[in-house]
């Protein structure tokens, strides 16, 4: 397998060979020593690569779903344009909330005289006139890559905004060109997050209040993970950020914990509310049955609570009753079958448990913005080194709040809670992965291609950019970053839809219509002729 | 649905919402699949790359392939020439494509990178070709972006060889490959000899086989293209994607611009017909008349059925000129018609062409949805036809929308079927009618409901 492997970077010029060989292994659970691997760095030039940018991550990701905001992308029309309402990301106006501009999309839509002569007047300009139509109490500027070079100072605009309309005015400085994916907008996104929001609220919350990070609701997932939670007597302050909003983010420093769904996008954030607000957080994983049933216990041994320990056991049955059945009906569909996921910066992870569920096995996976953190584990993170790129982006080290940080947990038993639960630790992909599998960081066109020849997995999990590249070899592909459509798939009941959708994909009638009928079956027929004497 | 928007209409001079138009490079990149064997580059952040192929992928709902200099902050400051080289470099060794088609973006445009200079540095082995067109995502919209790259194609591939080819060139301007594939089956059955470019057809709507290819079947040959400098005319279709390219013909290799709306509808369709027929000689086909009598006795069958209704038409200008002609022909009312794409040019043309019918309307080019949502609330109208960002207000207001134009991104097939030619206008006859009348049977009551309409 190995030499195969090989052979597929070797076809390389020697530059990207070199590179590219750096970003795969097999896994090898009785390596002597971790394994490791490359990530987080440069994208070759010419490389038909799916990673996006800074701004795809700052305002594509993180900040876009928040809804009580109206975000104003400053530059150009097309990054505004492709980031409206293509990721997802679901919002409703819940009780006493006001605003939703989720699907409006703001443009200062720069021209020509505006990058030679800047831009802010232009900003300016669009924010009073957001205000006086709209009347939020909050804008978010996200700036796109002409933004930073003709050096327009988006934050004094924001100060100029607050002081004059009394409002709250965040200011992104998430230019495309920045850091060396969409990783690197998530950073900016925190930062700006935890500088400027998180701890502005005064809420009074209850004992077993948390938030939830790294949820971005996309097709409801968010939705369905809540209202289990809240089931069980979870009190959730704030959703970053699927659903979310300022209003509810300001209020994140009261909680008692933090549950973090995507590590990679929203780690700063657990990590400095910890060293801010002593707030601990706890990797979950809402994707699978089994593993949603481990998410709530471990969260439940955090509050060693023998009640909430108890409606945790009797929630996790009512739900199983509920969904087990459809998977069951499923399963025998999927069952022995091999999948490869490409996603992100945590579902080529959190799916596999998904796969799993299903009875199905992943025989490669990769992410497409990951750090080396996420296939390895939160121990490497001392070891990792800054590079140009990565020391270009802001790295806050808040100091504890005077007024608002508690330690939750006595040393002891958090001590001897950190044994038992991923508490501000997360172990990365490579560890959950089957021995002898692939993991492979930025797969590309050329990549996918050959593994796919490689590998033969019946299904294929990547992106729109991927999707029809892998249904064009006669393979179903599943977008995992909009789900095709449907979902949600988190949590119990999502795991059934999304076991009802692989089936289906991988038992459509079509497959068996690919070939024509006359290409297989044979075509000249005899005819008899008289005999000729 | 759109709950904030104010019915007060307030002129706005800084902030765009919900816009109608994206940016040039997108255009650039379909532009340059529609050439076979062509990789487009995007000279810029390799989010744009993404964004482009991820927009493009979703309304074609097939592969689109394309490659990334993948700028960082280093070649954002120092410039992005050492990116191309290397990605020039890249592409041919692992791609292996006939030509790569650069575009530029916003950023490699702010930082003044000068791509013809590094395509000389670059090394481009034998035999292959690197193109490119500069598309500033700052100026105009991705209309732009593709007559651009169309304009790009001639310069640098277009020569009169002084051998005549007895063909005419067709630039069909940013349509579907169902379009492209509709035009060429019109003028083989005129046994007009043409060169089509770019061609999506055959790259964007191919087959599903079971084997993977980087480069399907489709697509305008490069010899093609460059034989297009020795036809008898260049026929651009809607004058917003096609004329610069055409009129780059005129100035370099001699050849003689038509620019003509695109055909869409009775008129425009006529229009081209007789054009081409009197260029090359060739007798409009029995087939093709036919479908013209075929779509005129559907117009007579069925007009009372949108006869009079209001419309509101949006999107890119060649597309909406030439719908809101085809509306007038069926005797509907375009009240509203805006699009994105910047030009005096389209109001211009639409303005005359409501005034000669006596309808008045309101016209916007630079618009965008949110001015046109304002608009229906002051006064709706019965039907808005344009792209899926429609649906928003086609919710908010309950007015039907029939998706037409580009992006469509919430419905499949339409990429495969035409809009032009007479059997296009059949189509958009089926797609207006059967909308309107769903609407009738929805809102119906019991009594009211028509078993026959």
């Amino acid at each position: 397998m190995k030499n195969k492997v090989s052979r597929i970077v070797e076809q390389y010029p020697a530059s990207v060979f070199k590179n590219r060989k750096e970003h795969i292994l097999l896994v090898d659970h009785d390596s002597e020593n971790p394994q490791t691997i490359t990530a987080n760095t440069r994208t070759i030039p010419g490389i038909i690569t799916s990673r996006g940018c800074c701004y795809a991550g700052c305002k594509g990701v993180v900040v876009g779903p928040i809804k009580d905001a109206v975000t104003i992308t400053h530059g150009p029309i097309g990054c505004g344009y492709y980031s409206w309402g293509t990721r997802r990301n679901k919002a409703r106006l819940d009780e006493g909330e006001e605003d939703n501009f989720l699907n409006y999309c703001f443009s200062t839509d720069l021209q020509e005289g505006d990058i030679v002569f800047g831009g802010e007047k232009k900003l300016k300009q669009a924010i009073t006139e957001v205000v006086d139509i709209f009347k939020p109490k909050n804008i978010m500027i996200c700036s796109t890559c002409p933004v930073g070079l003709i050096g327009d100072d988006i934050n004094a605009v924001a100060s100029w905004a607050e002081d004059k309309y009394n409002i709250k005015v965040l200011a992104f400085s998430c230019e495309g060109y920045k850091g060396v994916t969409q990783s690197a907008g998530h950073h900016i996104a925190n930062n700006q997050l935890i500088k400027h929001v998180v701890g502005t609220g005064d809420a009074v919350v209850g004992k077993y209040s948390i938030n939830f990070l790294g949820e971005y609701n996309i097709g409801g997932d968010s939705w369905e993970i809540e209202r289990v939670l809240t089931k069980i007597g979870y009190e959730i302050v704030s959703v970053m950020t699927g659903n979310g909003s300022i209003e509810k983010i300001k209020n994140a420093h009261k909680a008692n914990l933090n549950l973090v769904q995507c590590y990679r996008s929203i780690n700063y954030i657990a990590d400095m509310v910890h060293s801010k607000y002593g707030t601990d957080w706890l990797k979950v994983n809402f994707i699978g049955v089994q593993s949603s049933i481990e998410s709530l216990r471990d969260l439940a041994r955090y509050f060693d609570d023998p009640a909430l320990t108890a409606r945790t056991e009797e929630v996790i049955a009512e739900e199983l009753a509920e969904v087990l059945p459809i998977i069951e009906q499923y399963k025998p569909l999927c069952e022995g079958k091999t999948a490869a996921l490409y996603v992100g910066g945590s579902r080529a992870l959190h799916y596999q448990y998904l796969f799993k569920d299903l009875g199905m096995e992943t025989i490669l996976a990769g992410f497409e913005f990951a750090h080396r953190d996420d296939y390895e584990g939160s121990e490497v993170i001392p070891f990792m080194k800054e590079d140009a790129d990565s020391k270009n982006i802001e790295n806050l080290h808040p100091e504890p709040d005077e007024q608002h940080y508690r330690v939750v947990l006595s040393k002891e038993k958090y001590e001897e809670l950190k044994t038992k639960i991923p508490l501000n630790y997360f172990g990365g992909m490579i560890k959950a992965m089957p021995n002898q599998s692939v993991v492979i960081d930025d797969i590309n066109h050329y990549e996918i291609d050959e593994f796919m020849k490689l590998l033969k997995p019946d299904i294929f999990c990547a992106g729109i950019k991927e999707k029809y590249q892998i249904h064009k070899m006669g393979i179903f592909s599943k977008q995992l970053h909009s789900y095709d459509y449907t979902g949600p798939y988190a949590g119990f009941k999502g795991a059934a839809t999304f076991a009802r959708d692989i089936a289906m994909g991988l038992t459509t009638p079509v497959w068996n219509m690919v070939q024509p009928p006359w290409k297989v079956e044979p075509m000249l027929e005899g005819n008899y002729v008289k005999e000729v004497v | 649905m759109l709950d904030s928007t104010p019915q007060e209409y307030s002129i706005r001079k800084g902030i765009v919402i919900n816009p109608a138009k994206t940016c040039q490079p997108i255009g650039a990149m379909y532009a340059a699949l529609g050439i076979h064997k062509c990789l487009p580059h995007s000279h810029g952040s390799q989010g744009c790359c993404s964004y482009h192929r991820m927009h493009l992928a979703r309304h074609f709902r097939d592969p689109v392939m394309a490659s990334t200099s993948s700028f960082t902050e280093g070649a954002a400051v120092f410039g992005g020439g050492s990116n191309l080289k290397t990605a020039i470099k890249n592409i041919f060794a692992i791609y292996n494509p006939d030509i790569i088609a650069v575009h530029t973006t916003c950023l490699s445009e702010t930082i003044g990178d000068d791509i013809p200079v590094y395509i000389n540095q670059s090394k481009v082995p034998e035999g292959k070709i690197v193109i490119h067109a500069n598309t500033p995502s700052y100026v105009g919209s991705h209309v732009t972006g593709f007559s651009n790259m169309v304009k790009g194609m001639v310069k640098y591939l277009s020569v009169n060889k002084n051998k005549p080819n007895e063909k005419v060139n067709i630039i069909p301007g940013f349509v579907n490959p169902g379009d492209m594939r509709e035009i060429k089956r019109i003028l083989k059955s005129m046994c007009v000899k043409f060169i089509m470019f770019p061609d999506t057809s055959g790259v964007l709507d191919a087959p599903l086989t079971g084997k993977y290819d980087m480069y399907p079947a489709g697509g305008s040959k490069i010899e093609d293209i460059i034989d297009a400098g020795n036809s008898d005319a260049t026929f651009a279709l809607g004058s917003f994607a096609s004329a610069a390219a055409a009129d780059e013909l005129r100035k370099k290799a001699k050849v003689r611009p038509v620019i003509l709306r695109t055909p869409i509808g009775v008129e425009a369709t006529d229009k081209f017909l007789m054009s081409v027929s009197r260029t090359t000689g060739r007798e409009i086909s029995a087939e093709i008349e036919e479908e013209r009598g075929q779509l005129i006795d559907i117009m007579v069958d069925l007009h009372d059925q949108y006869q009079g209704k209001t419309a509101a038409i949006f999107g890119d200008p060649d597309v909406v000129i030439a719908l809101t002609a085809f509306t007038l022909e069926l005797g509907m009312v375009p009240k509203y018609v805006l699009t994105g794409t910047p030009g005096e040019a389209f109001e211009r043309e639409v303005g005359q062409m409501l005034k000669d019918a006596g309808v008045e309307a309101k016209v916007k080019a630079a618009g965008d949805l949110f001015t046109l949502h304002q608009w229906i609330k002051d006064e709706p109208v019965d039907l808005l036809m344009g792209t899926t960002y429609g649906k928003y207000i086609a919710r908010a207001e309950d007015i039907p929308l029939v998706r037409v134009g580009f992006p469509v991104l919430d419905r499949g097939v339409h990429s495969y079927m035409p809009i032009v030619g007479y059997k296009g206008a059949m189509r958009l006859i089926e797609m207006i009618s059967n909308t309107l009348l769903d609407r009738q049977d929805r809102d119906a009551k019991d009594e009211d409901l028509e078993l026959l309409m």
